[in-house]
């Protein structure tokens, strides 16, 4: 190896940094939510009950999808679905890799010593992310419906503090969803003269479109899990009776 | 009139450390500022490399108080000033003396990228191309190639990985491939070759970017999306098996 | 004793824009080329060009066309310019422009997909082909990485302290590795100086620390005339705060775009200074101005895009009649003319410049300016053809040579000049190499000379520091050779020179010579001291106003200095000057100027 190369340097330990700033606190809150929500979830999607009440049903069982004789909770059936989106997704990819991995845990900070290999093995399956989007974007259809069906309480029209929940909620995932760079490749992003490319002005727009999104894809992303979770936790605890669905009209 | 302490890395490469100056503060200062400062009074031998002092030229790289900056951009009045500042050289790159590093592999790897080769030009000499077209990689020419991103990348910094161009060479392929006049097909060299898959979008050298380029977001995902598309989408694959597309033709 | 040596045909000093295309023309005519460059490559002072390179491309305005830019250019430069390298220039410009589109550049783009130009000071029509405000970066990294695929040696970090000759022709060049400290010695047939400007030679400099007259003072050592050396541009718009950014540009794209300048009455005040020259041209009513500001093809120019010089003796005048603001300059102030997307989109590193170094938003608030060094017109004299100097074998491009901008260059006009005598150095410095049959010889004599001069430092002959010569030298040409001059000053100035000299003689240096950046400056000492040196005296003897040199004892150009053009040459020693008469224009050329 020749002197002008990397690596030529001495190798830090794990953690070394000159940095002074409080720079563990967003990889620790990082894990932290993103630790709280998969046991919720997880808790939650073994439960197989207490998931719809009225005309609200938990975004983790939806689609609901009961086969016969299936014997575990109907959610497990559908939720690898939008877990793989989020899995692969670019965002997802930073937080748990800084969080979890610690390749690298923060800027100029020295990261874990095992053996780094990029997207190589099981990691190759991230550039499947696209795949997922279709997925995803088929879940928005979905949560839209439960969104509307949410307002309809025995063939008449109302709102309940529950509708406007699973509304919002689709609302969050749409906007994390179309927001997804697999999605800004695909509308546009692939075009390398939208001038000239057919339905390039249009396509160009698109793209526009999917960046103001991705612009603030981490926040999305966020504000979309959090709701998700506490979409399902609400319809939970109505279906329970340990709160009631007040209505609004 | 009011001092600040600085630990500034004085030393080569077999060895080296942190010596204290004291530097009186004026209104508006920059660090690059008081390196200067420091070499005209206490060390006339202390070696920094520096240019224009308007974050224009990018030579001024170093590691203030741990964090990769442009020396000349760095106002004091960001920093906490009631503690030591320190600076250091870039950690990534083999030392040369004091706050200078070796920074030429960062020319061996520009030479490995092939350069833009353009459509035939119109009947009057010239090239036809869109504002709307050239507006999303006119982002990645504002890179001034002060190597930054170069040098807080983990992939090289930490991992020592010496196959991967990183991040400042990444967005130079994205101009080239996303450019409406190239006719070259890059993908293949950007898997095989530039190994774009060891970026793992932990998005640092967005962070550290003094000329606030969307590398990642805008230069290194697209690639990925594109060598994804070339090389890891079945869908795509038998898209080009109906259509006899090529895995890496651009559109 | 033994150097590291380096042969080639041609060898480059200076990686800018001009060296840069020089390097790629020569070696595209097959010889071997070398390219040394002081700093890394791609962080020539080029990367600070900010508003564009002027080529009459007629994209923006179809009116304009090569006649109407030399013509701009020969005006701009108060008559001084050498016509034929003007006539080369206007005629060659959009061709080298298209060229740099070719390699990879991206300007902005009319709304058809042509080149798009921007209006500039000075010129007729919008004439300047840009990228945003950072043009100048989108050059040299266009010729750097087409430069790295055409074979040529780059020496980066290398510093070159004396040119080599062998008996009267060039040789080579001796110098030495920023890094080690350690000698190199460089054979070449034919060498291109392409080194850039001078500006360290003032206190308050648009220029970087590379901009220390090195190529000036390389070619008047080896026997070469300097010319119009006191032709010196101050550019108005400086940033003067704070203090650690006095001096940094702003570029007139801001006044191309619409800002205007304001005293601190909150006066638009360049209404009051239009010379007769541009009366013409230029609008006289704050109402036209802006009606050219929309477009309206019949408005005329606003004041503020009159030609540098005009400018910066203006706003120094407003200042010097108590109306200046808080910090000695000007208001300028383009918030109240445009969009805050507008002046993002257009001048994108104004804003991030002034956001960073000055904590002012230039979108909500006017930015406090005042003239700062900018621009040598004077230089290497050379041939309009073929870019040689006097001295066989020497070439000369870009900032270091003289004679295209005459007495004050037009803002666009100089990257242009990079690109087109840049590559005229290359191919006739190529076409020499190529015709020299016998082989080259360097002396040990000559040699050891060369080193003496360069280890000076280290001896122990005196204790002064060599910071703190540059800073005394740079006080004595701010006050007495500087923006305005006047006769007392001038000589005293060539006194303390003589002074500095003798310190310089006498600087200390500690350390080794590992990254000694005390040792660097003690070197470029050498060259500041010779370059000022020349601006002084040269601007002694012009005795009248013209362009970039204005004399308070000499107000008025007058016609018996228009004839003539201001040498320096070395004899026995001592610099010596002496007028020449300016080439006769030819007569359809005259016509153009009307």
């Amino acid at each position: 190896m020749s002197e002008t190369t990397p690596g030529s340097s001495v190798s830090r330990p794990f953690l070394e940094t000159r940095r002074e700033d409080n720079w563990w606190v967003g990889p620790m809150a990082t894990a932290m939510g993103l630790l709280a929500f998969t046991v919720y979830t997880t808790w939650a999607a073994l439960q197989g009950e207490h998931y719809s009440w009225g005309p609200y049903l938990s975004p983790f069982y939806s689609p609901l999808i009961k086969p016969e004789g299936w014997p575990l909770s109907p959610a497990i059936l559908i939720l690898w679905a939008p877990g793989g989106f989020r899995l692969t997704c670019y965002y997802y990819r930073k937080s748990y890799y800084r969080a979890f991995m610690a390749m690298p845990p923060a800027c100029a900070v020295a990261a874990a010593p095992h053996k780094y290999r990029g997207e190589r093995a099981l990691f190759i399956f991230q550039n499947l992310h696209r795949f997922f989007f279709y997925l995803a974007m088929l879940f928005v259809v979905i949560l839209t419906y439960d969104a509307i069906i949410a307002f309809n309480f025995d063939g008449s029209f109302g709102i309940g503090v529950g509708s406007i929940v699973l509304t919002l909620n689709a609302v969050f995932i749409a906007a994390f969803t179309f927001g997804c760079n697999s999605f800004r490749h695909l509308v546009g992003g692939n075009v390398d003269c939208y001038s000239c490319a057919s339905m390039g002005k249009q396509r160009h727009l698109l793209w526009r479109v999917v960046t103001f999104f991705n612009k603030k894809h981490m926040e999305w992303a966020w504000i979309s899990l959090f709701w998700v979770g506490f979409s399902d936790a609400y319809v939970r605890l109505v279906s329970m009776g340990i709160i009631t669905d007040m209505r609004i009209l | 009139m009011k001092e600040v302490t600085f630990r500034v890395f004085r030393g080569d490469k077999e060895k080296g450390e942190l010596k204290e100056y004291k530097v009186p503060l004026s209104e508006g200062m920059v660090v690059l500022d008081a390196i200067h400062e420091i070499q005209a009074t206490e060390a006339n031998d202390l070696a920094v490399r520096w240019n224009c002092k308007a974050g224009k030229c990018g030579s001024c790289g170093a590691e203030i108080n741990g964090k990769p900056r442009l020396m000349c951009m760095t106002r004091m009045d960001v920093l906490p000033m009631d503690k030591p500042v320190t600076v250091e050289p870039m950690k990534r790159f083999p030392l040369v003396k004091d706050l200078v590093t070796d920074v030429s592999w960062n020319f061996e790897v520009n030479k490995r990228i092939r350069p833009l080769k353009p459509q035939p030009r119109q009947a009057d000499g010239t090239h036809r191309m869109m504002q709307m077209d050239v507006e999303r990689i006119q982002e990645f020419h504002k890179c001034i190639e002060c190597f930054l991103c170069q040098n807080v990348c983990h992939v090289m910094r930490d991992h020592k990985i010496t196959d991967f161009i990183g991040p400042r060479f990444l967005i130079r392929c994205a101009t080239l491939v996303m450019h409406p006049l190239d006719t070259e097909n890059r993908l293949r060299e950007l898997k095989d070759d530039f190994r774009i898959g060891y970026c793992n979008i932990t998005k640092c050298c967005t962070e550290v970017c003094p000329e606030e380029i969307g590398i990642t977001d805008n230069a290194i995902i697209p690639l990925k999306e594109r060598v994804a598309g070339a090389f890891y989408d079945p869908l795509a694959w038998l898209w080009r098996l109906l259509t006899g597309k090529k895995a890496d033709q651009r559109t | 004793m033994s150097h590291e040596i380096h042969e080639h045909d041609v060898l480059v000093i200076g990686a800018g824009g001009a060296g840069l295309r020089a390097a790629i023309e020569a070696s595209a005519l097959g010889v071997s080329v070398g390219l040394v460059s002081k700093s890394l490559l791609g962080k020539a002072h080029t990367v600070m060009a900010e508003g564009g390179m002027a080529a009459s491309l007629g994209n923006t305005d179809d009116r304009d066309d090569w006649k109407m830019h030399f013509r701009d250019t020969i005006r701009g430069g108060k008559m001084m310019g050498n016509w034929k390298m003007v006539e080369i220039f206007a005629k060659e410009a959009p061709d080298r422009v298209n060229e740099l589109e070719e390699w990879g550049a991206l300007f902005d783009r009319t709304e058809d997909g042509r080149i798009a130009q921007r209006n500039f000071g000075g010129h007729r029509y919008p004439r300047l082909a840009h990228v945003g405000d950072r043009t100048g970066l989108e050059m040299i990294r266009t010729l750097q990485n087409h430069g790295i695929h055409q074979g040529v040696d780059i020496y980066m970090e290398c510093t070159i302290v004396e040119l080599l000759m062998d008996g009267d022709r060039i040789a080579g060049a001796f110098g030495y590795w920023r890094e080690s400290g350690k000698f190199v010695i460089f054979k070449a047939k034919a060498v291109i100086l392409a080194t850039g400007g001078v500006g360290k030679c003032y206190r308050f400099t648009s220029n970087s620390w590379e901009c220390t007259g090195d190529g000036q003072a390389l070619a008047y050592r080896a026997g070469a005339s300097l010319v119009g050396m006191e032709f010196v541009q101050f550019h108005p718009t400086g940033m003067i705060w704070p203090p650690s950014v006095r001096g940094v540009l702003v570029t007139e794209g801001v006044r191309g775009d619409g800002g205007i300048l304001k005293n601190n009455l909150g006066e638009r005040f360049m209404f009051n200074y239009i010379p007769e020259m541009f009366a013409a041209e230029t609008a006289d009513t704050v109402e036209e101005a802006s009606r050219w500001l929309e477009k309206d093809p019949n408005a005329r120019r606003p004041p503020e895009l009159l030609t540098r010089d005009v400018v910066a003796r203006s706003i120094r005048a407003e200042r010097l009649a108590g109306r200046g603001s808080p910090h000695g300059g000007a208001f300028l102030d383009i918030a109240s003319q445009r969009s805050p997307e507008y002046i993002k989109r257009k001048l994108p590193s104004m804003y991030h410049q002034f956001k960073h170094l000055g904590n002012l938003d230039i979108t909500k608030e006017p930015m406090e300016v005042g003239p700062t060094c900018h621009y040598i017109m004077g230089g290497v004299l050379v041939d309009p053809e073929t870019a040689g100097s006097d001295v066989p074998g020497l070439y000369s491009a870009g900032e270091a040579a003289g004679g295209l901008h005459g007495a004050n260059r037009l803002g666009g006009n100089s990257l242009t000049d990079l690109i087109v005598f840049g590559r005229r150095a290359g191919q006739y410095a190529a076409e020499y190499a190529k015709s020299l049959k016998s082989s080259i010889k360097i002396s040990d004599a000559q040699l050891k000379q060369v080193e003496k001069v360069a280890i000076a430092p280290f001896e122990d002959s005196g204790k002064e520091n060599p910071y703190q010569v540059f800073q005394d030298l740079q006080s004595c040409m701010e006050l007495n050779s500087g923006i305005v001059r006047v006769k007392s000053e001038l000589e005293t100035c060539l006194v303390e020179l003589e002074k500095l000299k003798e310190r310089a003689a006498k600087v200390k240096v500690e350390g080794n010579r590992h990254f000694n950046s005390g040792w660097h400056y003690a070197l470029d000492l050498r060259n500041l001291l010779t370059v000022s040196e020349a601006i002084s005296l040269s601007a002694l003897h012009r005795e009248e106003s013209r362009g970039g040199h204005t004399r308070e004892d000499f107000p008025d150009s007058t016609e018996k200095f228009e004839k003539v053009i201001t040498i320096v040459k070395e004899k026995g020693g001592k610099m010596t000057w002496k007028h020449e008469p300016k080439s006769e224009m030819p007569e359809e050329l005259k016509e153009l100027l009307a």
